[in-house]
């Protein structure tokens, strides 16, 4: 899977007829950083032949071509922008969730209609309060003002409330009660009974009170999309950076881009060196070290030649191969993974959010007292029964749960926005309550405790002559084992004429001999040979010279050890699951405190593994990177991947930590625990408030008035306590 | 009070023409890339760029 501006290819694949003879191609732009890259882009085609418009999104990093598809060779527009420097991603945006920004649209929409409504409505309802005991205002102004309140109302109430009433709907059918219930009955009887009121010459009209609540409401959803949306942007960022297309050969000789999605078995699949392989299959021409640690967890390369089978989604470290492709998509040891995580994710799908929580218990509370008041007031009260039941949908009205719907998003939002300017990115709506929770944190080793990257392990008694000759070979190689050698023996000239044979090793003529590096095969060495170290290994042969091994070991992140005494030390228990060997996890476990540790971990251990801990009572945060994790990070109780994960597990996680630090985690716990209490804050503020309104409403003396102001109050004290955790510090 | 047979029409009005003038910036796409509309002003020369938006 390659870049389009790499190798020259064709991106054809990604063009959509847009009509009218026009064409549209849409690009990542992977390195556009600056404000001046826009200008650079967009004049490198503006002139081309056949370009009908580009432009340049700075938000989303994206490019869009219109073209004249007979005029203009999306080839050469391609090449036109990668001569200037950019790296380009071509993509298809119906794969990238349209429909949810639609549904942003929609809800922006709903919002701007509810919030005119609100406005308007108020004009004429403070003109009302104001008049009411005037003897200006007769009756007749009063019905009039009402029954444009009711004609800007009642449609605004139909429009701006279906997301609520869809919801409420979904709910109810399923035979549960959310939040929404109660919005939507407070608000329909409100514009109900306000119309009937209207029509009847009533007094009082809740109409404000009716497109308010919705108004709020509707903020406090928009907030919640648009959190969400930030981080939905970032992921699909990162996601397209990793998996775009499959370069495959035509019978012709032909390399052609395609999407990963269009393989079909049979096809000729091009991997080029350090390149992730699309597909499983088998290899039919060239050589490479294939690195299966995405997939296994295995962080040892190993060698694979035509014949051999290969796995999608691992990575072929120095040789180019060609692959028939046996299975793809769905056929995929990728797809089996993908439906091993659905399954662990189910269990997880029980969680209730804290709100539905909280509406379970407030939704039947709220209706049965409105109820209650309503034939109290009948029964006892010698009310009539248009009176009761205006007094039990103020009941309803005033007890609204509109701080409540408040309550959790602007906490979220504020949470999210805090994690996100430190590098991490929440994913799940419920993430940050579900981190709030935990008592145990288990990490994967390779990638997320471990850069993933060999370091060479550096023991005294290496000989620096054979470093720096092994160095002068290594320093000519891409292979991560040789960069990694030729990085630590320092700045030395590289071998001349260095022939490099893919999954094997090297080879070069070094003062008069030749001397070769690579694998136990490469350099003869006998497989009983003590090995130089737990890890990697790579040999050094030289005529009349005993043969040097190097070791390797995986380089562990630079505050790994500083989080686990950090989780330790807030009294959770940290374990460590890993893929890897035995004696590489001891050491890593040994050098990071770690007691807890299991190697030799297949994905599916992993699951048993956290099913067991979830069994005997833990809520497991799971850190972990890579495919191989995937199913673990579903099936955890909550989960975070560093952000050079595999495009797939970073799906699954819940957060996701940018760049090479691990300490943010430390911070997201915290931000978590502190959001968790300003929630339960906020939903005993909104207690406490209609515990003193509540038998103001009961007593029949809310007018339209009070329920304004009450409510207007309410959501701002919510607010304003959310606010509170931006004046953390979080360190 | 018959001020208001024209008053509240007016209003009505006003209030209708901010909710039009919303809907159509958001439907030319005028809140798609905040960032990059930020910057374009910076620009010297007047080249046409595309009003095309939806993206």
């Amino acid at each position: 899977m390659a870049a389009v501006s790499d190798a020259g290819l064709d991106p054809s694949a990604y063009v959509r007829a847009e009509g009218e003879g026009r064409a549209r191609l849409d690009l990542l732009v992977e390195n556009l950083h600056c404000p001046a890259c826009i200008r650079r882009i967009e004049s490198s085609l503006d002139g081309a032949p056949g370009v009908v418009d580009a432009r340049v999104n700075l938000s989303t990093r994206r490019l869009a071509i219109r073209f004249d598809p007979a005029l203009a060779d999306p080839r050469a527009l391609v090449a036109a922008v990668a001569d200037q420097g950019y790296r380009l991603i071509p993509f298809d945006p119906r794969a990238l969730g349209a429909e949810s920004r639609a549904e942003d649209k929609r809800l922006l929409v709903a919002m701007a209609v509810a919030g005119f409504a609100a406005a308007n409505v108020m004009l004429l309802s403070v003109a009302v309060w104001a008049g009411a005991n005037s003897p200006d205002m007769g009756p007749a102004t009063r019905d009039l003002f009402h029954w444009l309140s009711a004609l800007i109302a009642l449609p605004a109430v139909a429009f701006s409330g279906r997301p609520f009433f869809g919801s409420a709907l979904l709910a109810l059918r399923a035979r549960r009660l959310n939040m929404d219930v109660p919005i939507s009955l407070a608000v329909l009887l409100a514009a109900g009974v306000s119309l009937f009121e209207t029509a009847t010459g009533g007094e009082h009209a809740y109409f404000d009170a009716a497109v308010m609540l919705l108004f709020f409401l509707l903020v406090g959803r928009y907030l919640d999309r648009r959190a969400r949306g930030q981080a939905r942007s970032a992921v699909e960022r990162m996601t397209l950076l990793d998996a775009t297309a499959a370069l495959v050969k035509g019978d012709d000789g032909t390399v052609t881009a395609l999407p990963v999605e269009q393989l079909r078995p049979g096809m000729t699949v091009v991997v080029a060196p350090g390149d992730r392989v699309p597909v499983d299959g088998i290899v039919s021409q060239g050589t490479a070290s294939i690195d299966a640690s995405l997939v296994s967890g295995e962080s040892t390369p190993h060698d694979v030649a035509p014949g051999a089978a290969v796995h999608a989604g691992t990575l072929s470290l120095d040789g180019a191969l060609e692959i028939r492709v046996e299975a793809a998509g769905e056929g995929t040891l990728l797809a089996e993974i993908v439906r091993l995580m659905a399954a662990a994710e189910q269990s997880r799908a029980r969680y209730v959010k804290l709100a539905d929580r909280a509406a379970r218990i407030y939704a039947p509370a709220v209706h049965i007292l409105a109820l209650a008041a309503f034939l109290g007031w009948v029964a006892f009260g010698d009310m009539a029964w248009q009176q009761a039941l205006l007094t039990a949908v103020s009941v309803l009205i005033i007890t609204c749960p509109c701080a409540l719907g408040l309550a959790v998003p602007a906490v979220q939002v504020v949470a999210s926005g805090l994690l996100l300017r430190r590098g991490v990115i929440v994913t799940a709506g419920d993430a940050l309550e579900r981190l709030a929770e935990i008592d145990m944190v288990v990490f994967d080793k390779t990638g997320t405790l471990t850069l993933g990257e060999p370091r060479l392990a550096m023991n005294g008694e290496s000989d620096p002559d054979a470093l720096r000759i092994a160095a002068a070979l290594a320093a000519a190689s891409s292979h991560p084992l040789a960069q990694a050698l030729a990085r630590a023996a320092g700045p030395v000239a590289v071998a001349p004429e260095v022939r490099e044979t893919p999954g094997l090793g090297l080879e070069a003529e070094v003062d008069g001999a030749l001397v070769r590096l690579g694998s136990r095969t490469w350099c003869a060495i006998d497989d009983a040979a003590a090995a130089p170290g737990p890890g990697s290994e790579l040999w050094l042969a030289r005529p009349g010279h005993e043969s040097v091994g190097f070791a390797f070991e995986d380089t562990p992140r630079v505050d790994a050890a500083a989080l686990v005494a950090a989780l330790t030390g807030r009294g959770l228990a940290v374990a460590m699951l890993s893929g890897d060997r035995p004696a590489v996890a001891a050491a890593l476990a040994a050098e990071l405190s770690i007691g807890d540790w299991q190697a030799d971990m297949r994905p599916a251990d992993k699951v048993a593994r956290l099913r067991e801990l979830a069994a005997a009572g833990h809520k497991v945060l799971m850190v972990g990177d890579g495919l191989n994790d995937a199913p673990a990070l579903a099936a955890a109780h909550v989960s975070a991947a560093p952000a050079r994960a595999a495009d797939i597990s970073r799906v699954a996680a819940d957060f996701i930590l940018q760049g090479e630090r691990l300490l943010p985690l430390r911070d997201a716990m915290s931000v978590a625990r502190m959001a968790r209490r300003l929630v339960l804050q906020n939903f005993g503020l909104a207690f406490v408030y209609n515990m003193v309104a509540m038998p103001l409403a009961v007593a029949g003396f809310v007018t339209p008035l009070i329920a304004a102001a009450a409510m207007s109050s309410s959501s701002l004290v919510v607010t304003l306590n959310a606010l509170r955790l931006r004046l953390g510090r979080w360190t | 009070m018959t001020g208001l047979v024209y008053l509240i029409p007016a209003a009505l009005f006003l209030g209708l023409l901010g909710l039009a003038g919303f809907l159509w910036a958001l439907r030319n796409g005028q809140f798609d890339d905040l960032d990059g509309a930020a910057h374009r002003i910076l620009f010297d020369d007047d080249e046409v760029v595309s009003k095309d938006g939806e993206d």
